[in-house]
């Protein structure tokens, strides 16, 4: 008996039991549905939150208040915590004998701030920082200009918005050389950020004010020197690791503390991306390996519905082997169809996958990318089900001798 | 004629657990081509088993069995499966027909395991089923057909291979008297075409229109008569 009249023979069992076929395969289906789709939301989320953090910026060194206990891992914080790192801190980064390997450096404290345009009214996260910061953070202005160093250090009442505080604020008007007002101080609008897209940890980069360093400490009346965080842009790629080391240096000079113990702490862009794919990793794994039991549940399915086909159908058996059948023929005749079953749930399980893909984002604003390496693996699992929790019952079938074959009732 | 079937010294025990049981106690017959031979016996008599022995469905635990010419009593159970396909027609009691298929797909069954092409095994199954009167049932499921049709199909998805030997354990067992009439007719006529038949059955009547009767009663062949005026 031919491959192919096995399969067309197969086909026709799998059709003359409808509905059991296809409860069998449902199994299948959610368990390789679910893998495509978990696989798929934690590929996602790495792959979202990898954009985020390119969009930091390269070569970018992010130096935090608070000690770490692992460079890669996590960061003590804390009261009091906060105020170790300063303004004056980042002066001193940016000296280029203390510091060569830093090519940019940025100071920024961050806020909450209320903007007024005539009777609109706009709550959006304030950035206080220098104008190194459009370079170290890779953005670039839409409209007008960034505040300079001069404005800086006078502490000048003006502001970059982003695109969308632009739009909030003015609608389609252009916002340059307009005015906002925050709690009675004017400050003029200079320039707009372009559209970045991104938006890190739920608050937008497109909605944000920036403002000079010492206009931020007047807005929101802090008396400190403190910073929320400093950038600093290594020269290249290939002088991060001696701007690290140069950073760390300083800063442990400056703060009177040793490297073991510093009161800063100090993340790369790689070390950020580690950090977030590590998590993004457990959940996968989790999520995968419930995914992973219930495609094993669905294979059981298929040795079930096997198990049952052969039982009831030892009759035909009996007589396929009185009118010829090898063994062989009736193990494969067993095999194939429950291959058949897996490989079509298989398929079923990867159209709802591939779909659900596409749907699910709408639903849970979250991306989910459908990679071709786990639908592959999911249909070759699919396949192998079949085949392996067909085995069992396939071996079974072919041991029945004829003429007790024949005999049951 | 020459001999199809040549039995020597064929026993048969059955063990289960310690208990052993010999169904059959040394059997020596010889059956020529084209002879109509019945084997009738009360039930536990052995007839079941020189059935199953004679249709390769199972094999001798002493003795030989040569089948054309072939000894059948070495065969593993592939070979066995080669044979019954190409040298044996079988008809049972309870028909064996697969219920969701029509009547002409059931009778080439046999042809898809001896590798015969799809329209010749159509072609070949048509045939056959017209040669038992049935050319107008051919896609008639076997649900849709009396039971002296059912039989029908079952004896043209005998003939189909084109077998060395028929044979047939109690074929009119579950038939009215009409349709065993007819099954009878039809075992007759392929009779006169040459076809030799083996028949089992505890119906004395039915035993009577086969040209030979065995009689076999507690595993051994009591009885070997021939029908005056029988080929």
């Amino acid at each position: 008996m031919s491959w192919w009249e096995t399969v067309r023979s197969g086909l026709g069992a799998i059709r003359a039991h409808r509905l059991r076929s296809a409860l069998t395969v449902l199994g299948i289906v959610i368990g390789i549905s679910s893998v495509i789709l978990t696989v798929g939301l934690g590929q996602g989320a790495q792959h979202e939150v990898e954009d985020q953090i390119d969009a930091l910026g390269s070569n970018l060194l992010i130096v935090s208040p608070g000690s770490t206990t692992d460079s890669s891992t996590g960061r003590r914080g804390g009261f009091g915590s906060a105020s170790t790192l300063t303004g004056a801190d980042a002066t001193a980064l940016a000296d280029p004998d203390a510091v060569p390997d830093a090519a940019a450096v940025a100071p920024a404290t961050t806020g909450s701030v209320a903007l007024v345009n005539g009777d609109t009214n706009w709550t959006t996260s304030l950035v206080g920082t220098t104008p190194a910061w459009l370079r170290v953070r890779s953005r670039e202005l839409a409209a007008g200009r960034f505040f300079t160093a001069d404005e800086t250090a006078r502490a000048a009442d003006v502001v970059v918005i982003g695109s969308d505080t632009a739009s909030e604020l003015f609608g389609p008007r252009s916002p340059v050389g307009q005015q906002v007002t925050v709690d009675g101080t004017r400050l003029t609008v200079v320039g707009v950020l372009s559209a970045s897209g991104s938006s890190a940890t739920g608050t937008s980069e497109d909605d944000q004010a920036v403002v000079p360093l010492g206009t931020a400490s007047r807005l929101t009346g802090s008396t400190s020197d403190a910073v929320s965080t400093i950038y600093v842009e290594a020269s290249g790629e290939g002088t991060l690791a001696a701007a690290y080391q140069e950073v760390q240096a300083l800063l442990a000079t400056r703060h009177g503390v040793t490297t073991a113990d510093a009161d800063f702490s100090i993340a790369t862009q790689e070390s950020l991306v580690e950090t977030a794919n590590q998590t993004n990793r457990t959940f996968t794994v989790l999520l995968g390996g419930v995914a992973g039991i219930s495609l094993l549940v669905g294979g059981i399915g298929v040795m079930n519905i096997m198990l049952v086909s052969v039982t009831e159908r030892v009759r035909e058996i009996g007589l396929r082997k009185a009118l010829g059948a090898t063994p062989r023929a009736i193990r494969r005749q067993f095999l194939v169809e429950a291959s058949l079953l897996g490989l079509t749930g298989g398929l079923v399980g990867v159209l709802i996958g591939v779909v659900g893909a596409q749907v699910l984002p709408h639903f849970i604003d979250q991306a989910v990318a459908v990679s071709l390496l786990a639908t592959v693996a999911a249909l070759a699992t699919a396949l192998a089900l079949g085949v392996g929790f067909g085995v069992y019952p396939a071996t079974r079938a072919a041991r029945l001798t004829p003429i007790d074959a024949l005999r049951s009732e | 004629m020459s001999a199809l079937i040549e039995l020597s010294g064929v026993r048969k025990t059955y063990r289960s657990g310690t208990v052993e049981f010999e169904a059959l106690r040394g059997v020596d017959t010889v059956i020529a081509e084209g002879e109509y031979a019945a084997v009738i016996g009360p039930s536990g008599s052995g007839k079941s088993t020189l059935m199953n022995i004679l249709g390769c469905l199972d094999v001798p635990t002493e003795g030989r069995y040569v089948l054309a010419g072939e000894d059948t009593s070495s065969l593993d159970e592939a070979a066995l499966a080669a044979i019954r396909n190409r040298r044996i027609g079988f008809v049972f009691q309870q028909f064996h027909l697969l219920a969701s298929m029509p009547a002409w797909r059931n009778v080439e069954l046999p042809l898809v395991y001896a590798g015969v092409s799809r329209a010749e095994r159509r072609e070949r199954a048509v045939e056959a089923l017209t040669r038992v009167g049935l050319a107008d049932r051919v896609d008639n499921r076997p649900g849709q057909l009396s039971g002296g049709q059912q039989q029908r199909v079952a004896v043209a998805r005998a003939l189909v291979t084109e077998p060395d030997l028929l044979l047939a354990d109690e074929p009119t067992g579950n038939l009215d008297s009409g349709s065993t009439r007819d099954v009878l007719a039809l075992f007759d006529e392929l009779h006169d075409a040459g076809r030799t038949i083996v028949l089992i059955t505890h119906e004395p009547d039915v035993a009577a229109r086969a040209g030979r009767n065995l009689v076999i009663d507690d595993g051994l062949i009591t009885t070997d008569r021939v029908r005056a005026g029988a080929r």
